[in-house]
């Protein structure tokens, strides 16, 4: 039985130490506030200091705490159980209360597993230099010694700036190390004393909801409130939220949810294509909805509504414009209204009957109506989106219709509530390593980076979202990969990227630095090898929280090991060769000073927090704190006199803006703005499918990976495999088996990857994780191997956002 | 004498595994070894009305499962050697390393698929309940790792004087076979395990639990 008894082959087994006497961690059930930290903290103290004596076997082991510090949106406790100069194991946060409900930032599966991440056999080593004659992408490299490697990057550096100018000069995102102050912050602030650099703004996560709808809507980020603030017996509707899957620390927003399904009694419904974590053990109710018609199913509840005499009428009118004719803001055409959208009086003429939806959405006419009664008739109601749907073709215009949907029942500003957008989070920001000024102030959307290496001044204000010129000055000519997956991975469409990257004439200097060997690092010029946050000094807030927050402070599990060095002290060693060594240093400072530093401007913020040396032998702080409101009240109580940051000052059901806009930009094939949250298909929608390419791919965050961080960890993936979710409608009529190798197709590319026969997607879609690492043989037939997804996704970008429409493609698939 | 056992809350499980992981990184276990697993458990069927609308039956639920601590262990009776006994004052079942001739016995009779044969190490490897631990007055790791705490640890006793003595739902086997010490708060849309009409759909994922 079973599956072998081989052992796991990426790192040796260490024979198990039996003991490991940590009596006392385990703590009483506190109070709330201060007192529990501080007696959470003290136990902790006693915890290490048993700890360093124990061990049955008589080897020294310690305590030493540090943080996961991915991008999954939070950031867990790590306890590393260190000897000989080894993480022998990991423990979480076991501090203060353990019941549910309680605050313990308890790492998930992935922060367990980073013993094997650190230790993996495909950790960069050495400074390495890209072989001569070979190209970006072919994968040959050689090493070098450190002086010679930042030689050349000062060298090429300089050159390409004098040649180019700053505006060439680029620092990509750094997702792999986002929780932690020091982020990839050392190189703007290098770069920033010598001119600066060209920056980006918004990120792949969601541009569509940040730049595309919230500030036309509610002028920015209003009336969110967490998980929480979920009152008794309460409906939570939830749109392309999963965070089950998403959010699973044990102190993170999917925790919330489930503590207020269970002792809120809240009744939740998830409106998704696929049925994500939430909804199976939990009693949640699951909707399937075909890909990308969300603002369609928002369409056809409003019609019920309406129809139902369920419309917060009174609300709208006072707290918003344009759902109305008799509110429509100065200069609106006839019939601009929402409400003549709905009728069919406006835009497309077609009146948005709930089986009007159904023929769009696939959702039964009956159940819509009933959805429409449900939501209308809750009260308080709270109403959520993801970031799935604003990741698709139609993403601004699809999360303005989710957040229209707390607005039509009145259900917003108020407790109990949410705006529509993503679940609001709060809780402490830590101060980062300053970075100083830039110079440069023009930006772009950062999903153009690879149009900005090929033809930048090719990228404009009105068609493709540049801020601070009319175009871009210059394109990138020296890009900085610090701890990201971009190149080969995570951006959209990996074939046309790499081509890019890979033309040696655009990118003159291509520079990556990480901790393992990705694909993406297969495409720079010089290949530097880092240190884990957890082998050096680090800190960071707890993540996405509201009610709790933390502060973590890390010191290194492990000496360096090979000639592994982290990003501060390496850039500091630039600066020297470019001459500006002290200021960047300011004096001399290590990375080491500038964690203590930033610690103690921390305390400037949180009173209670312990002093330096205190939380060298704690390692965590944390408190619980007040939920906020969302900051509402002011609005709601006098919206003339506390307008939102809206052109109107209203809550924008009609937004000018946008109608602005919409005869201002230069649009892509299958975008449209509309100024009210219509319908639109978008690019690449869901009418848009073709015998070729007929299922529609939806695209998933995976429990196995934090987008390509921990990917190449084999444990986890073992855990929970790569695989795509196939209907047994769809397969049955393909002829394929749970577990066939597929082969997937887009019109951009090609993967391999097994199929999951499986009721949790629904017929006519396929659902993908994205964070997989693309293996192809790009001078081959290029189909990947490794099963990325962005191998199929396109360069798409979103009409009003700009950011990615990355969710959005159409697919065959077919037994290998 | 003392009789340990755990407690499953299936209305609060997400199927993130992190007790498996955790389990994996304390005892430095392999892919191929699990102490403690999670089973999906789907069933159901999909359905397209005159409009082209979808509507569907079906239902997936996650179980934790690890050793049960048996009141009759299986493995216990299947050993030829001796090697897994019912310790006496925990009435947790452990293995003796030293003895265990790895033959996998224990791992063919136990109907939960909870012991494992290590060839690396040469000898059978199972859930001990983290005794070590236990005697010391802590969870064990998989319990303290939760992030829904969606399990506990204690005396059979008193979690089912909390909880109440359900001891299987599909796709478990009959409690009466073995008496496991484990006591389950059925998820949503649980089958009963005598009336299972699903199927366990990650086999792949698991060691020594057949779909």
């Amino acid at each position: 039985m079973g599956m072998g008894n081989g052992s796991g082959t990426e790192v040796s087994r260490r024979s198990f130490v039996r003991a490991s006497a940590l009596a006392g961690v385990a703590l009483a059930a506190s109070d709330a506030g201060c007192a529990f930290a501080t007696r959470a903290l003290a136990a902790e103290k006693d915890a290490s200091t048993k700890d360093a004596s124990a061990g049955a076997d008589g080897g020294d082991e310690r305590i030493v705490w540090t943080h996961c510090h991915v991008n999954c949106g939070g950031a867990c406790v790590l306890q590393c159980h260190v000897r000989d100069g080894e993480i022998a194991y990991v423990e979480s946060d076991n501090t203060g209360d353990p019941s549910f409900g309680g605050f313990q930032a308890r790492a998930c599966l992935r922060g367990r597993s980073i013993r094997r991440w650190i230790n993996g056999d495909d950790r960069l080593n050495y400074p390495l230099r890209r072989v001569a004659g070979t190209r970006r992408g072919d994968g040959q490299y050689e090493r070098i010694s450190w002086d010679e490697a930042l030689d050349t990057i000062a060298s090429e550096f300089t050159r390409i700036r004098e040649t180019y100018g700053n505006e060439s000069i680029f620092i990509q995102e750094c997702s792999g190390v986002e929780q932690n102050f020091m982020m990839n912050n050392p190189f703007f602030r290098l770069f920033n004393l010598l001119g600066g650099e060209v920056t980006r703004y918004g990120n792949y996560s969601n541009a569509g909801l940040s730049f595309g709808a919230r500030p036309y809507t509610y002028g920015g980020s209003w009336g969110e409130r967490p998980f929480s603030s979920i009152q008794e017996g309460e409906l939570v509707v939830l749109f392309g939220n999963a965070p089950s899957d998403t959010r699973m620390a044990g102190d993170g927003a999917g925790y919330d949810l489930n503590v207020v399904r269970e002792q809120k009694h809240a009744k939740i419904i998830v409106i998704d294509p696929r049925r994500s974590d939430i909804a199976t053990n939990q009693g949640v109710e699951w909707i399937p909805i075909r890909p990308q018609t969300d603002a369609a199913l928002v369409a056809g509840i409003a019609h019920e509504l309406i129809a139902s005499d369920l419309v917060d009428v009174d609300f709208l009118h006072t707290y918003c414009v344009g759902y109305d004719e008799q509110t429509l803001p100065e200069g609106a055409p006839a019939n601009s209204s929402y409400y003549a959208y709905v009728m069919g009086t406006g835009y497309d003429m077609v009146e948005k009957t709930p089986a009007w939806a159904s023929k769009v959405t696939q959702i039964p006419e009956a159940r819509i109506v009933e959805l429409a009664h449900q939501i209308g008739e809750a009260k308080p109601c709270f109403i959520a989106q993801g970031w799935g749907p604003q990741r698709r073709t139609n993403g601004d215009s699809a999360a303005r219709a989710i957040m229209l949907l707390p607005q039509l029942v009145g259900q917003v500003g108020k407790p109990g509530t949410n705006s529509g957008a993503r679940e609001g989070n709060g809780g402490f920001a830590i101060p980062t390593l300053p970075t100083g000024d830039n110079p440069v102030t023009v930006k772009f959307p950062n999903f153009r980076w690879p149009e900005a290496i090929k033809d930048g001044p090719s990228l404009t204000a009105t068609k493709d979202g540049v801020t601070g010129a009319d175009a871009l000055p210059s394109s990138i000519k020296f890009l900085v990969n610090y701890g990201n997956n971009m190149v080969a991975n995570q951006n959209g469409d990996v074939n046309a990227t790499t081509d890019i990257v890979r033309d040696e004439s655009l990118c003159e200097f291509v520079l990556a630095y990480d901790v393992v060997m990705t694909d993406s690092c297969k495409y720079a010029d010089i290949i530097l090898p880092d240190l884990t946050p957890q082998e050096t000094w680090t800190l960071s807030s707890q993540g996405e929280n509201n009610n709790s927050e933390g502060i973590w402070l890390g010191q290194p599990t492990t000496e360096p090991k090979f000639e592994r060095r982290e990003v501060y002290e390496v850039c500091a060693d630039l600066a020297r060769r470019l001459g500006v060594y002290d200021e960047f240093t300011d004096g001399g400072k290590t990375r080491e000073d500038w964690c203590h530093e930033l610690y103690d401007q921390c305390r400037d913020d949180v009173p209670n927090l312990p002093s330096w040396d205190e939380a060298l032998a704690h390692g965590i702080y944390k408190e619980q704190i007040p939920v906020t409101d969302g900051g509402t009240e002011d609005f709601i109580d006098d919206p003339t006199a506390n307008p939102l940051k809206t052109a109107t000052g209203k809550i924008q059901v009609y937004a000018p803006e946008l109608a602005e806009l919409a005869k201002t930009s230069e649009l892509a094939e299958g975008d449209a703005i509309y100024p009210v949250p219509a319908y639109v298909p978008g690019f690449d929608g869901p009418d848009a499918e073709s015998d070729a390419y007929p299922l529609q791919l939806v695209v998933y965050h995976t429990k196995a990976h934090t987008h390509s961080t921990y990917a190449n960890n084999r444990i986890i993936q073992d855990a929970h495999p790569h695989n795509a979710w196939v209907n047994p409608i769809d397969a049955e009529a393909r002829g394929i088996a749970d577990g066939d190798e597929l082969l997937v197709s887009s019109a951009q590319g090609a993967i391999r990857i097994p199929a999951r026969v499986t009721n949790r997607i629904i017929p006519g879609a396929v659902a993908i994780p994205q964070g997989a690492w693309h293996d192809a043989d790009m001078d081959g037939d290029r189909v990947d191997a490794g099963g990325c997804v962005n191998t199929l996704s396109s360069r798409h970008a979103i009409a009003v956002g700009k950011g990615t429409g990355q969710n959005t493609a159409h697919v065959q698939i077919a037994r290998a | 004498m003392t009789q340990y056992g755990f407690y499953f809350d299936g209305t609060r499980c997400t199927g993130c595994k992190t007790c498996v992981l955790a389990c994996k990184d304390r005892f430095d276990l392999p892919s191929e070894i699990a102490n403690r697993q999670v089973i999906e458990y789907e069933g159901g069927s999909w359905e397209r009305d005159a409009d082209d609308c979808w509507t569907t039956s079906s239902f997936t639920y996650y179980l934790s499962v690890a050793c049960n601590h048996c009141d009759d262990p299986a493995c216990t009776a299947a050993c030829p050697v001796g090697a897994v006994h019912k310790d006496e004052e925990t009435g947790l079942v452990l293995p003796n390393d030293d003895t265990c001739i790895g033959c996998g016995a224990c791992a063919m009779a136990c109907p939960y698929g909870a012991p494992h044969v290590d060839g690396q190490l040469g000898h059978m490897v199972k859930c001990t309940g983290c005794a070590d631990r236990v005697a010391e007055g802590r969870q064990p790791v998989c319990v303290e790792a939760c992030p829904q705490r969606a399990l506990a640890f204690g005396e059979i006793k008193d979690l089912r004087a909390a909880h109440g003595d359900l001891a299987a739902i599909a796709p478990l086997p009959d409690p009466s076979q073995t008496g496991p010490n484990v006591v389950l708060t059925e998820p949503a849309g649980a089958e009963a395990w005598d009336a299972a009409d699903g199927a366990i759909v990650n086999a792949a994922e698991l060691v020594g639990i057949q779909a």
